[in-house]
């Protein structure tokens, strides 16, 4: 008998983008994450989810080095990335937020043109020989956008002066103008309608055949619809880390049940 | 299979993955009913042990939907239409199974009936009553699919037929059983058929009712016409 049940939602044997041992972070004296140990999959949306201050965003910043602008933050253990360590000495931050792209809650266009706020990144990193170069790829990540065909005709308009959630598509064409290996995205949809929300999780769903995507989320709903692997976290400490489906069906610690059904903030 | 599809568009694979299981674990129950009812009238003992073996997979789906409409409600949150369309699945695959059961139950007896000899007329009227049910449960499953209220509606009267050639049978084997005692085996035999496939008329009913609310919200009411009567009156003192 086959089994017809969701194929969408299996999770195959990806390979591991990115394994985290052992992590501490530590704000001054606040021990903020205690000994997270994950191992990311490529090619898989995974949710962070836990009550505030538990550490979710904190640890996602790990992960492009976001942290290291924070003074009195204080990062041990290691964090690999494809099996390198980010926290060498020798790997230079903007080529490693270069390969982790991240898109925070709140839409941050430059004060610049839609086109311009993609070309940026391409051009710094010299990923644009010529205009014929960087117009590709500029319809290309406004199409991975999903805002192409709303902006197309008003390249050299201001980015700002879009809607809320035409914004936010456009900081996420601008995260994968440069051709990053893994997305983090923090709230993603905080600041969107529930329109706009849906259009951003299509589109994270789409991301997924090309990328590891990390996502942050208040909302349990949203980290049960996009994801397919979920990890809990709180007070700094991750409690759970499973398949979306067994975490939403079945969570095997208390602590998680008791969150995700809204027993324990 | 609705005419809007949602922004995210796995919502809908979701959906339908669970509407195909029910439209296969259909397909197997209406192959069940036809092929039981087959194996009594042919006394194809072979036909029997097909019919008893492959209910493991009716039952095997109903288990697979329960799982995947649990993992829907869980991660989709549906509301509106597509939450009906969650619950109705859910019930409609507790009555497949049951009519899956049913099927098996009558090929078990076939293979008890084998045994002795046939008893006039009985076999064929209860494959005609067999087919009748298997028809009203495939238009129920077209109706499903097709969001065809005023289809289940008519199928959901169509039940007094099946009750109506019950009532016939009831009234024939007691006969039987009055003219020779040594038929009586065989006709108990036959009116728990006879009774079991009046039950999966009623579940084919219960379906109907769900395609009903599927579509308008609103389960119908009461008012069905019953012709199932032996329940309430005393034929053997005529």
């Amino acid at each position: 008998m086959n089994d017809m049940r969701i194929l969408e939602r299996k999770v195959a044997a990806n390979d591991i983008k990115i394994s985290a041992s052992n992590t501490q972070v530590y704000y001054g004296d606040n021990h903020a994450i205690k000994d997270v140990s994950i191992e990311i999959e490529d090619k898989t949306v995974t949710a962070f989810i836990g009550p505030s201050g538990c550490g979710k965003s904190t640890f996602l910043r790990c992960l492009n080095r976001m942290n290291d602008t924070i003074d009195i933050c204080r990062v041990e253990g290691d964090i690999l990335l494809d099996g390198e360590d980010i926290y060498d000495k020798r790997v230079d931050p903007v080529q490693l937020r270069a390969k982790v792209g991240m898109v925070f809650q709140k839409p941050n266009p430059f004060p610049k043109s839609i086109y311009d706020n993609i070309a940026y990144g391409p051009r710094i990193h010299g990923l644009a020989n010529s205009k014929a170069d960087l117009d590709v790829i500029v319809e290309k990540s406004l199409r991975r956008g999903a805002i192409w065909d709303e902006v197309k005709d008003r390249l050299h308009a201001p980015g700002t002066g879009l809607s809320g959630g035409q914004q936010q598509r456009l900081c996420i064409a601008r995260a994968v103008a440069t051709e990053p290996e893994v997305l983090l995205m923090d709230e993603p949809c905080s600041a969107l309608d529930p329109i706009a929300t849906a259009q951003v999780e299509e589109l994270i769903d789409e991301l997924r055949v090309s990328y590891s995507v990390v996502i942050v989320t208040h909302s349990m709903q949203q980290a049960a619809r996009v994801s397919q692997k979920t990890a809990f976290f709180h007070l700094g400490n991750l409690v759970e880390y499973g398949d979306t489906g067994q975490i939403f069906t079945n969570p095997k610690d208390p602590r998680t049940e008791s969150y995700i059904t809204g027993r324990i903030g | 299979m609705s005419e809007q599809q949602h922004i995210v568009s796995s919502y809908d694979t979701d959906l339908e993955t669970i509407q195909a299981m029910i439209m296969k674990m259909g397909g197997l129950t209406e192959a069940a009913i036809l092929q039981a009812a087959n194996s009594l009238e042919t006394r194809d003992e072979e036909l029997a042990e097909k019919v008893r073996k492959n209910d493991a997979a009716i039952d095997e789906l109903e288990e697979q939907i329960n799982e995947e409409c649990a993992r829907v409600l869980a991660l989709r949150q549906p509301i509106a239409r597509d939450l009906r369309t969650v619950l109705t699945v859910m019930k409609i695959s507790a009555n497949l199974e049951r009519v899956g059961d049913y099927a098996k139950n009558l090929a078990k007896r076939t293979s008890v009936l084998v045994q002795m000899p046939p008893i006039d007329g009985s076999s064929g009227a209860i494959r005609r009553m067999a087919k009748t049910v298997e028809t009203m449960l495939k238009d129920v499953l077209d109706a499903y699919i097709q969001r065809d209220a005023e289809l289940a509606e008519d199928v959901r009267l169509r039940d007094q037929e099946v009750d109506q050639m019950y009532n016939a049978l009831f009234r024939e084997f007691l006969t039987f059983m009055m003219e020779d005692p040594r038929n009586i085996t065989a006709c108990m035999h036959l009116h728990f058929i006879a009774k079991n496939i009046e039950r999966m008329g009623d579940h084919v009913t219960s379906i109907a009712e769900q395609v009903i609310y599927l579509v308008t919200g609103e389960m119908p009411d009461e008012g069905r016409p019953k012709r199932d009567r032996t329940s309430i009156e005393t034929h053997g003192n005529e």
